[in-house]
């Protein structure tokens, strides 16, 4: 049976249902037992499962995903939150040298099958250390996987997939999504979840399977690599410009499903690459260059990078770093000029 | 003179200084040295704040003549005396051969743990199967006193065919799950937190087993330090948290990790951890507080911390000479001696051993590594060319190799 959820409520049903299904699932970070998240997340969880299985942790990202690892590598399951993605850096030798190289460097002895969530991207007049979207800081780091939901169906299944899977999952949500999709235009009223299709989501147990890429939208004239927030945006665009945009959500940002990117842009012959974080050295480089190599002789245009400036992110000027649908549907229109 | 307040101060910048350098003999004094036997035993249930002159003292069992003395000294089978001192000088022997087969370039590096032997040896016998213990890599000795075949060991050192890890790892970093025995990092520190997470974890299971995080006095100067006494004392996690003192972080001296005028145990007391401060290279001393420590966490009673006091006896590692910053001869004149000549000492005033045997069992250790060494350089050496396939190098990144690897490998192949 589908029920309408918000990303919030259809993350809490994929840790609640993997607490019922799985003993070695425990869930806990900042605020995440009796509180229930600052985002609300993990409400109710700790109330039903007891406080062995969701609890409070120390301000400390460092000993929240360290110990996750001896937990891990006792055999446990741990889905550890990091309240904020911008938060995660004291974590870095935690998450990088050892979550990541646990199995590599013990041939297998040991392995580090947890999840790390982290509320990510802007939009929200988040600021500096509210806003930012590290995933090239992870995409780089061999040994883990990258995952990103836009929608309550997706982030439901891909979240239980995380849980489920035997590598390190950072899995990162964008919070400006929590309530409702958005598409940048943030003079428009909020619209919740409840009006879009997306968030029919099952009650029970279901996955969606890690490196599968969604087709969001087909379309004939060019192809758009995105995910989270920037999927929603890439949509208004196509829209409001008329171009006729196949819009590809990676949701699994790495490893990635090459496939249905190569197969949309050797169709359309024009790539667009759409994301909030900074553009050099980001992840959009990666496909970027992924792009040239696969489908160099089908390329009709230059491809196109619409990315946040490199800058920190600013808090006055929200809407001038956001990559807006104007933004977004320039280098629509661009790439089809070329 | 210090100056009154309403004079003015010039600031100076305090930078640490040994006592001792090249050329010079290092004043010992700083340690904060207690007699045999002359420090009390708590219950195992003392509250962690009632452990704070344990903290700034020094528990010590066996005198300079081999007496055991004192409410520490103790109940230990002549059997395990005699495993104790056979996993000291394994050790030893085995570090001293290693080092050997690294001048000769059959491996690109090693590190010894000489004078340092009797705390992985005595703590891993007053554990019990299924511990697990997060070591840095100077545990060698908890290896040895659980037995993992030489060979096993030495193919890990010269990273060939039989190399568990498959050449993955820098030789020393073993990883022997089955002897409980983490995987070690390159990374300073980071297994001190994950000891106590796979504490928490046997806590939150029900089960009985408990962890044994380690760690160097210089790496007590790295974050995860002082995140794993947050959280060992928040969860009260069934941990041991080990602090091995040997008074160097490769050139530094340990008050360049924060311990001028105070101990590493008291930092431990400052978290609310129990903790105790141990004559390391005192074989009964530091089965003794191990045992302390293991049951008080066993009887779900929280975290102990412990600081062994030793001294780092050899150089750093293969890479390293300590005659440019530290006084030739330290060792010899470092108060706490040698923990095999202190215990051989006792065993023999116990007649459980003797010179002779000593001898011959050194011989026969000797024997046992060279013999080891040969059946591992069967299987080839890095030297040789005789390593883990170039395939294997794309496994275990995931659990499953990704296309990106599939096509890596391709690549590496065409």
């Amino acid at each position: 049976m589908a029920t309408s959820m918000t990303m919030i409520q259809a993350l809490r049903s994929a840790m609640d249902i993997m607490l019922e299904r799985d003993n070695n699932v425990v869930i806990y970070g900042q605020d995440v037992g009796y509180f229930g998240g600052v985002f609300r997340c993990t409400e109710g969880l700790q109330a039903k499962y007891g406080k062995s299985r969701v609890f409070d942790a120390p301000i400390s990202e460092g000993g929240i995903v360290g110990t996750a690892v001896g937990m891990a590598a006792y055999g446990l399951r741990p889905v550890v939150e990091i309240q904020f993605a911008d938060y995660f850096y004291p974590a870095s030798d935690q998450i990088v040298s050892e979550a990541a190289r646990l199995r590599y460097r013990s041939a297998g002895e040991f392995t580090a099958s947890m999840t790390i969530r982290m509320p990510c991207g802007g939009g929200i007049y988040g600021g500096q250390t509210h806003s930012q979207s590290p995933e090239a800081l992870f995409t780089h780091v061999c040994g883990l996987r990258t995952v990103m939901p836009s929608n309550p169906y997706d982030a439901k299944g891909l979240l239980i997939a995380a849980i489920e899977n035997d590598d390190p999952v950072i899995f990162l949500e964008p919070k400006r999504l929590y309530n409702g999709p958005f598409d940048g235009h943030h003079d428009r009223p909020v619209v919740p979840w409840s009006t879009h299709r997306m968030s029919q989501v099952p009650e029970g147990y279901y996955t969606v399977p890690l490196e599968s890429a969604s087709v969001f939208r087909s379309g004939a004239d060019l192809t758009v690599i995105t995910y989270g927030t920037m999927v929603f945006v890439s949509e208004a665009a196509a829209h409001e410009t008329g171009i006729d945009a196949e819009i590809i959500d990676l949701r699994s940002i790495w490893p990635l499903d090459l496939e249905t990117i190569v197969n949309s842009v050797k169709k359309t012959g024009r790539c667009v690459v759409v994301h909030e974080a900074t553009r050099t050295s980001g992840f959009g480089a990666e496909l970027a260059s992924l792009v040239q190599e696969h489908c160099f002789y089908h390329l009709e245009a230059p491809i196109e990078r619409v990315t946040g400036w490199d800058t920190p992110y600013p808090h006055a000027q929200e809407w001038a770093y956001f990559p807006g649908p104007d933004r977004v549907g320039a280098a629509f229109r661009r790439a089809m000029e070329a | 003179m210090r100056s009154k307040p309403d004079q003015t101060t010039t600031l100076t910048l305090h930078v640490p200084e040994p006592t001792g350098r090249p050329g010079q003999e290092t004043d010992f004094s700083y340690l904060y040295l207690a007699k045999a036997g002359t420090v009390r035993r708590p219950e195992i249930d003392v509250a962690p704040a009632d452990t704070a002159d344990l903290s700034t003292t020094l528990i010590r069992v066996l005198d300079d003549d081999g007496n055991a003395l004192g409410p520490w000294a103790p109940k230990i089978s002549d059997e395990l005396l005699r495993r104790g001192m056979l996993a000291m000088l394994k050790t030893r022997v085995f570090d001293t051969r290693m080092v050997i087969a690294q001048r000769q370039k059959k491996m690109s590096f090693y590190m010894q743990s000489l004078g340092e032997e009797a705390i992985g040896s005595a703590h891993a016998l007053a554990l019990q199967e299924g511990d697990m213990c997060f070591p840095t890599y100077r545990q060698q000795s908890i290896l040895m006193a659980r037995n993992v075949p030489m060979v096993e060991l030495i193919c890990q050192l010269l990273s060939n065919e039989r190399d568990p890890l498959k050449g993955r790892q820098l030789p020393v970093l073993y990883s022997v799950r089955k002897a409980g025995f983490f995987t070690i990092s390159g990374n300073l520190a980071t297994q001190f937190v994950q000891a106590v997470g796979w504490a928490m974890a046997s806590a939150i299971k029900g089960d009985s087993k408990i962890a044994s995080g380690w760690i160097g006095d210089g790496s007590t100067a790295e974050s995860d330090f002082n995140t794993a006494l947050t959280f060992a004392h928040v969860y009260r996690a069934p941990v041991v948290l080990n602090v091995v003192n040997n008074q160097w972080a490769i050139s530094t001296f340990q008050s360049f990790a924060g311990g001028e005028s105070t101990t590493f145990a008291a930092r431990g007391v400052g978290s609310g951890i129990a903790s105790l401060r141990v004559d390391g290279n005192d074989f009964l001393a530091v089965y003794a507080a191990s045992q302390w420590a293991a049951e008080r966490a066993r009887s779900n009673l929280g975290p102990t911390l412990i600081e062994w006091v030793t001294y780092r006896a050899g150089p750093h590692s293969t890479s390293d000479d300590p005659s440019r910053y530290r006084p030739a001869d330290d060792w010899a004149h470092y108060p706490l001696g040698d923990p095999i000549a202190r215990i051989k000492r006792h065993l023999i005033k116990l007649g459980i051993w003797s010179e002779q045997e000593h001898e011959q069992t050194q011989k026969q250790l000797e024997a046992e590594v060279i013999a080891a060494q040969k059946e591992a350089e069967r299987y080839g050496t890095l030297a040789n060319g005789h390593i883990p396939s170039d395939a294997s190098m794309f496994e275990d990144v995931y659990k499953e190799m990704p296309p990106h690897l599939r096509e890596q490998l391709r690549q590496l192949q065409s």
